[in-house]
């Protein structure tokens, strides 16, 4: 890619990105082509990393495990769902990830958990997110009942209305009083020592930050 | 045997004559020994079994004639024995029923004779024989005296080699073993015994009263316990009766019959004397059997109870499954996972195996939580169990007749291992008050007590989503109740939260910590969280990057070390430099914040590191590791900012410190009194608080105190005294005040801000130390005339006299000061003296504390100046001056130095000087010359001037060689004793020899140098006394020539 072409898309970028300067993003584009490989960009279509390669990059950078919630967290970049995560949906994923405020995060969040979109956390889906939380004990007739019980909990904790779901409402106000809950149903933000040491290795140059 | 009859037999009443045996275990035990023993004697000694006894044994015997065949001369109402003695006499004698026998030889054949009734036939011999061994062998055999009775044996044995005695000490021998066998058997005994405990008998109390009240279907109409104060050990028994192993008292009214008192003491439960009518007392004598337990007991008393009891049984059934709920819980922990069993009965036992085991192990190891949640748990279960077995025990016998025999006998040993464990965990100083409280915990287990288990089962067996959820719920419950505190300790949460803060997850540690900091009010959770090694990680959170993180570790860590250990855990691994750290942030509180998980204010940081320093720093060695690390600088100027969440820490911390002369020091050189004087005017109590306590503090330093006034500390501090309402402010405030007016500028601003008559006012109805302080200002404003005058006025003399009769001796000390001080005044003089207040300074001569012996001292000074007749006054003291003239026998140089002032002004009266001269003043302040403190040498000096005027006292002195040490005094510096010398010496001088001594020492040559010293009382003696060392020489020479 030439410069001219990467100082443009820098620019639009930047514009459209409330937490990263210029030379963020600038290193940020840079770090995109260079995982996705220069040779995709020419042959034209659908630029970007597919769901494999972006769940690669969640496990080696942001040490995720869970499958099911890296599968979600794919879903959360890729905006358009077109299968594979394009430029601008890194950068602003990217934005989310390591400077999104409280709101954001919570919004990100709760679409990551609510699995099938319907706009609540059902029952079913926290069973589905929880299920692998507990260490199986054997001796226990039926091993999802630390899991159900689990479940319980959580919603005596954050239904606020009692509807036997977790509406935004709920998980917002939950949240508030609780940062901690944030994540209740799994990492699904990067932790704050990977995320130092992504921003540390990224954005290594610290004299362009006070070019700013 | 003597030993083991007199101790460990039981005796039905105490004291000796009238008592018999009880049949209980322990005596059929003993009594069975001693049958042995004698059985077998013929056959192991023969020789000795020959001897005879020195008396007889003699007893009534129930053994009919007919049992006495061959070797007897059986007659109608006696029989003998052919076997007879040196003189003659049968070594048997039977004259039905009394019987008398002489050797152990007949001693076997009689119990051979007996037979079945061997028992029986002991029994009545040892009853009648209370002290077997002394009739056997003679009176100084008794073993009671073994030592004497071994060396005199061995005189004897030395004297002659008589056959007998040499028999006689082998019976002697014999016996002994015996007598320590028997004991040694009688301790297996003993320990194997069924002994109640307190708890357990609590535990029944408790069971039976939630099944008492009105009503046909209660078992009991009432059961209370006669006293209402437990003590430590969980008994209620007053301690004389604690003693005989007595428990608690307890008034039970049954259904069917009249309130019953009962006893319950370790060795069971019975019927007392009751109450008597008048005071309520209890009559402890044991007026009915022994019963095991209480259930027992009342199911014996009434019917009614037993009745319903059996209609319970199945409450307590229910109680049980709850209880193996609880069992199964505890399997888990042990790690041990087991298909449940049916039967509860066998699954209970089963369970107390596993824990017998593992209690064994965890008495081993530390203690650990873990074992303290088992033992808690266990404590109720096998309490429980074997309640319920005493209970349901005869009506339920067919279903508990699978239960192995065994059973009870392992309930009740676990329930003993128990008590022995919790005891060695009271040992140490710091657990003393556990064991009660878990005691209570037991009473009743609250729900949440379960919810919490489980979620700590989720904390231990959960990744770290389910570890976070179970952490917030964990925070829903009330932790601020200490039921629940004590839960998460109980079910082993302690560790797993502490065990948290290993990790590196970031999100389990904030939550585990946000627990840790509000449980870690409770002492007993400070304790074991010092006890797991939790404070160490905490100190290493500290150096977290992420702020949330360190602030919850700094508070945590300000929760913990409220105690000495903790602290010096703190400081030993760092934690006090790292704090310091911590109040390094605050530069920088403006930058803008986004609001996360992991950050908080820099502002936010440094106060919990105020906080935590502020609980650390009341250990000497950490105010000194905060000064080293830095603090000091740190501290002020976060005293600058104006939040009072921050300055309470703050000044705490500061106020904690300056208790040490270095931080004085640094405070008065960062210019800190400024703000601390700045914050008196804050609207927070606690922050005045602090304030002035540090004020008070740091005010010792006279430039302090004018740093204070330059700040306009005054005046805050005198307007805060008209706010009495909270105690321990206006402790500080006053003691602020009292330090400041050592100053004379800031008495007079005082005086402005008409702070004299508030304090006057606070003279009556304060605490004391809000007194002592009071007290302390107002004698230092008493310095002043117009302070005395006000105070005079305001009717503060009455107050302050009233204060002579307390016993705290700071208080004391202040008020004999203060009422010394007054005294310099005639007019108040005049009231005290009216209000009997020098007879109170006087009385308080006999103070065991040398600081008031020494203030009361020094104020009966200007008493005796100022008052009319003094002289009179003094010598109405009966014994008064032969006290103070004993005083100068003491040892503290304050105490010698006031009470010569104070005798220089009872000797200004010239009957008094002539009393204290005959209780032998002269010697004894000869013997104090040889000093070289400065103020005892002035007003020793003084006293002595004074004592010369009576008699042929200046020989005296001279006499007693007061006077060389006298001279090297006019070598001091200072001025004052200089001049008390001087005189003393002029009067000492009137008597030629001493003027001989004074030469030899060189007084002329020091004296003529005092005669050009501007002080004209100095120049005056100086010269009286050369004038009369020189007139003796020229008298000498005059003399020689002519």
């Amino acid at each position: 890619m030439n410069r001219k072409k990467l100082q443009k898309l820098t620019d639009t970028l930047t514009k459209n990105c409330k937490h990263f300067n210029t030379f963020e993003v600038n290193y940020l584009i840079k770090l995109f082509y260079n995982l996705v490989g220069e040779g995709v960009e020419r042959q034209g279509t659908a630029i970007g990393l597919d769901r494999n390669a972006f769940r690669n990059i969640l496990h080696m950078t942001f040490g995720m495990t869970d499958d099911m919630i890296m599968d979600r967290v794919f879903r959360g970049f890729d905006k358009d769902n077109d299968g594979c995560v394009n430029v601008t949906e890194w950068i602003n994923g990217l934005s989310l990830f390591l400077r999104g405020s409280l709101e954001e995060k919570m919004k990100y969040c709760f679409e990551v958990f609510d699995l099938n979109g319907d706009g609540f956390i059902s029952k079913e889906e926290m069973f589905h997110m929880l299920k692998n939380s507990l260490l199986k004990q054997p001796s226990e007739e039926d091993p999802d009942e630390g899991i159900k019980d689990l479940v319980e909990i959580t919603l005596k904790k954050m239904d606020r209305d009692h509807d036997g779901k977790l509406s935004f409402a709920d998980y917002e106000q939950a949240v508030r009083e609780e940062t901690l809950l944030l994540e209740a149903f799994g990492p699904c933000l990067p932790d704050p020592k990977s995320q130092m040491e992504f921003e540390a290795q990224v954005f290594k140059d610290p004299n362009d930050f006070n070019d700013m | 045997m003597g030993v083991a009859l007199t101790k460990s037999a039981q005796w039905t009443a105490a004291g000796y004559g009238t008592g018999t045996l009880e049949i209980t275990p322990l005596n059929e035990a003993i009594l069975k020994e001693i049958i042995m023993f004698v059985e077998s004697f013929i056959y192991k000694h023969p020789k000795e079994a020959k001897y005879v006894f020195v008396e007889p044994l003699e007893w009534k015997t129930s053994l009919d004639l007919s049992a006495f065949e061959s070797g007897y001369v059986v007659s109608e109402t006696t029989a003998k024995s052919e076997e007879v003695d040196k003189n003659g006499q049968p070594l048997l004698f039977l004259s039905v029923p009394q019987i008398k026998i002489r050797s152990f030889g007949q001693l076997s054949h009689f119990l051979f004779m007996a037979k079945d009734a061997k028992l029986k036939e002991a029994q009545a011999c040892i009853e009648a024989n209370r002290d077997p061994v002394a009739k056997i062998l003679g009176s100084e055999y008794n073993t009671m005296k073994e030592d004497s009775t071994a060396l005199n044996i061995l005189d004897k044995i030395t004297k002659d080699d008589d056959p007998e005695i040499e028999i006689k000490i082998k019976i002697a021998m014999l016996l002994k073993q015996l007598d320590l066998h028997l004991l040694n058997h009688s301790l297996k005994h003993i320990s194997l015994e069924i002994r109640l405990n307190p708890v357990s008998v609590k535990k029944d109390i408790e069971l039976l009263k939630r099944f008492s009240g009105k009503g046909e279907q209660t078992v009991l109409e009432s059961i209370e316990y006669t006293s209402d104060y437990e003590f430590s050990n969980g008994c209620r028994a007053p301690p004389w009766r604690q003693i005989r192993g007595e428990m608690c008292y307890v008034m039970v009214k049954p259904h069917d019959v009249e309130t019953l008192c009962v006893t319950c003491s370790a060795k069971g439960v019975f019927l007392n004397g009751g109450k008597t009518d008048d005071e309520g007392d209890i009559d402890y004598e044991r007026k009915g059997e022994i019963y095991k337990d209480l259930v027992t007991f009342l199911k014996e008393k009434s019917a009614k109870f037993s009745e319903n009891m059996s209609k319970h049984v199945i409450d307590f059934k229910e109680e049980q499954k709850e209880m193996d709920q609880l069992g199964e819980a505890a399997k888990e922990e042990a790690g041990t996972f087991q298909k449940a069993i049916s039967g509860s009965d066998k699954r209970s036992l089963e369970k107390n195996q596993i824990n017998f085991g593992k209690n064994q192990m965890a008495k081993r190891l530390a203690p650990s939580l873990n074992w303290k949640a088992t033992v808690n748990y266990k404590d109720k279960s096998s309490g429980k169990d074997s309640q319920e077995e005493k209970r349901g025990g005869k009506l339920e016998s067919r279903r508990k007749s699978s239960a192995p025999p065994g059973r009870a006998q392992l309930l009740r040993k676990s329930v003993e291992r128990i008590e022995e464990i919790s005891d060695s965990s009271s040992e140490s100083e710091e657990n003393e008050e556990t064991p009660e409280h878990r005691q209570e915990a037991n009473a009743d287990l609250p729900s949440e007590y379960w919810q919490i288990q489980k979620l700590v089962k989720y904390l231990k067996g959960g990744n770290q989503t389910a570890t976070v959820i179970a952490l917030c719920s964990m925070r829903d419950f009330n932790l601020a109740q200490e039921t629940c505190q004590l839960a998460i300790r109980d079910v082993g949460g302690l560790e797993v939260l502490i065990n948290l803060l290993d990790t590196d997850e970031v999100k389990c540690k904030i939550g585990s910590l946000k627990i840790l900091k509000e449980i870690s009010h409770n002492p007993q959770i400070r304790r074991s969280i010092v006890d797991l090694g939790g404070l160490p990680i905490m100190v290493n959170i500290l150096d977290s990057p992420h702020k949330s993180l360190k602030c919850l570790a700094a508070e945590t860590i300000a929760n913990v070390a409220k105690f000495r250990r903790a602290r010096q855990v703190v400081r030993k691994h760092g934690g006090i430099t790292r704090l310091v750290a911590l109040l390094d942030c605050a530069q920088s509180s403006a930058e803008p914040m986004q609001s996360s998980l992991y950050e908080a204010r820099d502002v936010e940081v440094a106060r919990c590191g105020a906080l935590a320093l502020w609980s650390c720093s009341k250990s000497y060695a950490n105010k000194e590791a905060i000064r080293k690390a830095g603090g000091i600088p740190l501290l002020a100027r976060l005293l600058k900012t104006s939040h009072e969440n921050m300055l309470i820490p703050v000044v705490g911390t500061l106020q904690e410190c300056a208790s040490e002369e270095n931080y004085r020091a640094a405070i008065k050189a960062e210019r800190i009194i400024e703000n601390l004087v700045k914050n008196l005017s804050s609207e927070n109590e606690q922050l005045q608080e602090h304030c002035a306590m540090a004020i008070y503090q740091c005010a010792e330093d006279e430039e302090t105190r004018d740093l204070v006034r330059l700040h306009g500390g005054l005046k805050p501090l005198a307007s805060l005294l008209n706010n009495t309402d909270n105690k321990e402010r206006l402790a500080a405030v006053t003691g602020a005040i009292w330090k400041c007016s050592i100053s004379k500028e800031n008495v007079t601003k005082f005086r402005e801000y008409k702070a004299i008559e508030t304090l006057v006012g606070l003279l009556t109805d304060q605490p004391e130390e809000v007194l002592v302080n009071v007290v302390g200002a107002l004698g230092e404003c008493c310095q002043e005339y117009e302070n005395r005058v006000i105070i005079r006025k305001c009717g503060g003399i009455q107050p302050l006299v009233n204060l002579l009769v307390g016993i705290n001796q700071a208080l004391l000390v202040n008020v004999t000061k203060a009422v010394g001080a007054c005294a310099m005044e005639p007019e108040s003089m005049t009231i005290i003296d009216r209000l009997d207040g020098v007879r109170l300074l006087w009385s308080l001569l006999k103070n065991p504390h040398p600081d008031v012996k020494a203030s009361a001292a020094w104020a009966l000074c200007p008493c005796i100046q100022n008052a009319k007749d003094a002289g009179e006054m003094v010598r109405s003291f009966v014994g008064g001056l032969e006290l103070v003239v004993n005083l100068l026998k003491s040892d503290n140089k304050e105490v010698l130095a006031s009470v010569c002032a104070a005798i220089t002004n009872i000797a200004k009266d010239q009957e008094n000087l002539a009393v204290i001269t005959d209780h032998g003043v002269v010697p004894l302040l000869s013997k104090l010359a040889n000093t070289n403190n400065d103020k005892l040498r002035r007003h020793l000096a003084e006293a002595i001037s004074r004592c010369c005027m009576w008699g042929r006292n200046r020989v005296a002195f001279g006499e007693h060689k007061a006077v060389a040490p006298l001279v090297r005094y006019l070598k001091s510096n200072d001025t004052n004793v200089h001049r008390a010398t001087a005189q003393a010496l002029y009067q000492l001088s009137e008597d030629a020899d001493n003027c001989i001594t004074m030469h030899e020492n060189g007084a002329v040559k020091l004296l003529l140098a005092m005669v050009g010293s501007p002080d004209q009382e100095l120049q005056e003696a100086a010269a009286g006394c050369i004038s009369n060392i020189r007139r003796l020489a020229l008298a000498t020479e005059k003399a020689r020539y002519t």
